[in-house]
């Protein structure tokens, strides 16, 4: 790659010919300021906080889209450069509903953050008092308020070019433009599959997850209730953020801890019933292998996928898995097997779940996750950053807890269930799995690292026992619009096809501890806690999901074998196909 | 001026729809064939209903909510079709100066809605406009064809009171 030399502040670096200079700045240990500014995803020079001043341009560049050149001279920190910004700062502020303490994002918010770092003591402009609330609630996942957004589109950039759905744009102009959807309709009536990835990238309060603790705390005091606990696989290696550790850290034996500390009566790990999922679907998969029948069998783990599915791709809902996703499963487990087995009335135990994940919280409510008839399978599902607010507001000194393990009742699991939380995971699982089923040999080599990595679309061929079998990976909902349209039209074969709705798996889902753009913008979160959970299967004994002493256990006492009339009954469920435009009486 | 939405039923026919979906296919994969695929749409159907948006979304693969940005911004764009009775008030500044924006509030308040959208029984809509270059006779104001010059609210109010009495009969 070429490269060019210029000078940072008087410091000459060399960068890359095609840097821009946000970029060359950074390099010469420089942050400069953006808010708008996502790397690859939304280059819009819009915002004007990243204002510099370079040579050879007449007036301030937006650093983040303006291209370096041999020579050019940037000079950051300028006069003109700084009040340029301070001015932007305080009119963004000047219609900003500053009611920072008590907003959610508090201490971690893009904008508070600029405040403080370019010491702005008064908002001169603005009549901050006429600002109300403008809420948006009628998602169950997501709660929007327009009074907080300061325009920045990085959640209509997520929306629509990494997740190519689009349902979110800016409305009307000049001071009247607002983030909404077409027509000024609620969300509820538009086809969004809750995948929160707009949570994570809003730089304030303007979007949030609906809080679902205050359930959580009240099932705790609760005394009538056995409150159980379970955390989906990527929760253990994304928490820490929430506590000033390392991106990447596994704090699976403090989550645990904290837990306990919590109240919770059992502490168990989802993991379990991610390695139930593969039991069932690998099943499910050499049926319709047999068969030649509703190839290729896609996983349907990720219900913003399975929501995307039946609004988007209606088509291949014969193709989903009929498995339950894991966090149903362990519900369904729980007020079936579980209570059974503990002589617990069902109705007295409260299933809580741990997620990395928005669409889990939709994923609950959906039709058909009901093991038994009027409770549903999980009574609160909470991301990883409320559980993080629940551990705060509990006094718990989170980074120095002794390392606890899970309850063993389901607390036993393997490294195919915790790969789970990763793009691929699912795949690799169901392969480890689905090949010594059917070679009747123990597999010499236990990672599929084809369908590993960051890539959005991975694809691999192996061979079954002398049957060459196609599959294929997506992440991130535009990559999986991308392959589904191939399959449509005839140019790709697959048999199986893992999807899941963000870019990266769930260890970058929606639910997850929101990093600042700046970080997001040089530092690829999805790699770094993808290689905690390979890390964390590496180590592990255990590593196939049908060696999982817990889930033989359950087989043999319980629901038969995979596939049985039971296991459908209890760990099955059905899809609908659902309308683009669902509020809109009559649509194509 | 909020571009408001239309509460009128949308009454598109099979010809109208036709116009459209042959002119949406003949600017082929044009990316940035949006705006003048809206303008045509405009011209059909007199303004830009969500039904009509739908389409336009789904033939070019451009999300609705993208299309109706579009729609909302630019002022060339409406989402309201027009009354029976349109009625426009001039707020070019020597309009305005001579009381025109009190002439539009009592207006809408007789008539039943605001400016830039339309009545629920479709018989009325209220457009501001700017400037119409018969600044003579400020303030004016026209309904169809008609123009009416140097009011006040009174004379206003008589003319508006004359076409309520009219769309009663009918």
């Amino acid at each position: 790659m070429s490269t060019v030399k210029v000078k940072v502040n008087g410091v000459e670096v060399e960068c890359p010919a095609n840097a821009t200079v946000l970029e060359a700045a950074r390099l010469a240990g420089i942050e400069i300021p953006t808010l708008c500014y996502m790397k690859e995803i939304n280059a819009i020079g819009a915002c004007r906080i990243c204002v510099t001043e370079v040579s050879g341009a007449r007036g301030l560049v937006a650093a983040c889209v303006y291209p370096v050149a041999e020579g050019m001279e940037i000079n950051t920190n300028s006069q003109k450069a700084y009040n340029a910004r301070k001015m932007t700062l305080e009119l963004i502020l000047s219609n900003h509903r500053r009611d920072c303490l008590t907003c959610d994002r508090n201490q971690n918010c893009e904008l508070q953050k600029l405040a403080k770092d370019y010491n702005i003591k008064d908002v001169r402009f603005g009549h901050p008092e006429e600002l109300k609330p403008q809420i948006e609630d009628s998602m169950i996942h997501l709660i929007r308020d327009n009074s907080k957004c300061i325009l920045c589109r990085r959640c209509v950039a997520v929306c629509k070019e990494m997740q190519g759905i689009g349902v979110i744009g800016p409305n009307d102009r000049g001071f009247e433009t607002h983030i909404s959807c077409a027509f000024d309709r609620n969300l509820e009536e538009t086809a969004c599959v809750s995948c929160g990835q707009c949570i994570t990238v809003c730089p304030t309060g303007a979007l949030t997850e609906r809080d679902c603790t205050d359930k959580v705390w009240n099932a705790l005091a609760d005394k009538s209730k056995f409150v159980v606990v379970g955390t989906a696989p990527s929760v253990r290696v994304t928490l820490g953020e929430c506590f000033d550790m390392p991106v990447g850290t596994n704090v699976q034996g403090k989550m645990v801890a904290a837990l306990r500390r919590l109240g919770f009566d059992k502490v168990f790990d989802v993991d379990v019933t991610a390695d139930l999922t593969i039991l069932e679907e690998g099943t499910e998969f050499l049926e319709r292998l047999n068969s030649g029948e509703n190839l290729p069998l896609i996983t349907s783990c990720s219900p913003g996928w399975v929501k995307f599915c039946e609004h988007y791709y209606p088509e291949f809902i014969p193709n989903l898995s009929s498995c339950k996703s894991p966090q149903q499963m362990f519900g369904a487990m729980m007020k079936t097997y579980y209570a059974e087995k503990m002589g617990i009335d069902p109705k007295d135990i409260f299933v809580v779940s741990i997620m990395p994940c928005t669409a889990k919280k939709f994923e609950r409510f959906r039709d058909y996750q009901e093991a038994v008839p009027g409770l549903r399978d999980v009574d609160a599902a909470i991301t990883t950053r409320e559980l993080a607010r629940m551990i705060a507001t509990a006094g718990i000194s989170f980074k120095d807890l002794p390392d606890e393990d899970f309850d063993p009742a389901f607390g036993i699991s393997s490294g195919a269930g915790v790969i789970f939380g990763a793009t691929g995971g699912v795949m690799e699982a169901a392969l480890r799995t689905v090949t010594e089923i059917v070679t009747g040999q123990e597999l010499k080599k236990l990672e599929f690292t084809e369908v590993r990595g960051t890539e959005g679309i991975k694809e691999a061929q192996y061979d079954l026992g002398g049957r060459l079998v196609r599959v294929a990976v997506a992440s991130g909902l535009s990559n999986a619009r991308a392959l589904l349209e191939r399959v449509k039209s005839g140019e790709a074969q697959y048999d199986m096809i893992e999807i899941m709705a963000c870019p990266g798996g769930c260890v970058n889902g929606g639910g997850q501890p929101i990093q600042p753009q700046s970080v997001r913008n040089f530092v690829d979160l999805r790699a770094k806690r993808a290689a905690a959970i390979y890390d964390a299967d590496k180590e592990m004994k255990l590593r196939k999901s049908h060696e999982n002493p817990v889930i033989k256990e359950i087989y043999d006492t319980y629901l038969e074998k995979p596939g049985s009339h039971k296991a459908h009954k209890i760990l099955h469920t059905k899809y609908q196909a659902r309308s683009k435009y669902p509020g809109v009486a009559v649509a194509e | 001026m909020p571009n408001l939405k239309t509460k009128v039923p949308f009454r598109g026919t099979k010809e109208q729809e036709k116009e459209l979906v042959d002119f949406i296919r003949s600017m082929g994969d044009d990316k940035g064939a949006v705006m003048p695929i809206l303008q045509k749409a405009q011209e059909i159907y007199g303004y830009l209903p969500e039904e009509v948006q739908i389409i336009i979304a789904e033939m070019t693969g451009v999300p609705l909510s993208e299309i109706y940005g579009i729609a909302s911004f630019y002022a060339q764009f409406t989402l309201n079709p027009k009354g029976k009775y349109q009625i426009s008030v001039c707020l070019g500044t020597a309009c305005y100066v001579k009381g025109a924006g009190d002439i539009l509030d009592k207006i809408c308040e007789m008539v039943g809605c605001e400016a830039g959208s339309i009545t629920d029984d479709g018989l009325f809509s209220i457009d501001a406009t700017r400037c119409i270059g018969a600044c003579g006779l400020a303030p004016v104001l026209t309904i169809n064809e008609n123009v009416y010059g140097r009011l006040d609210i009174a004379q206003a109010e008589h003319i508006i009171k004359g076409y309520l009495d009219k769309a009663k009969e009918n």
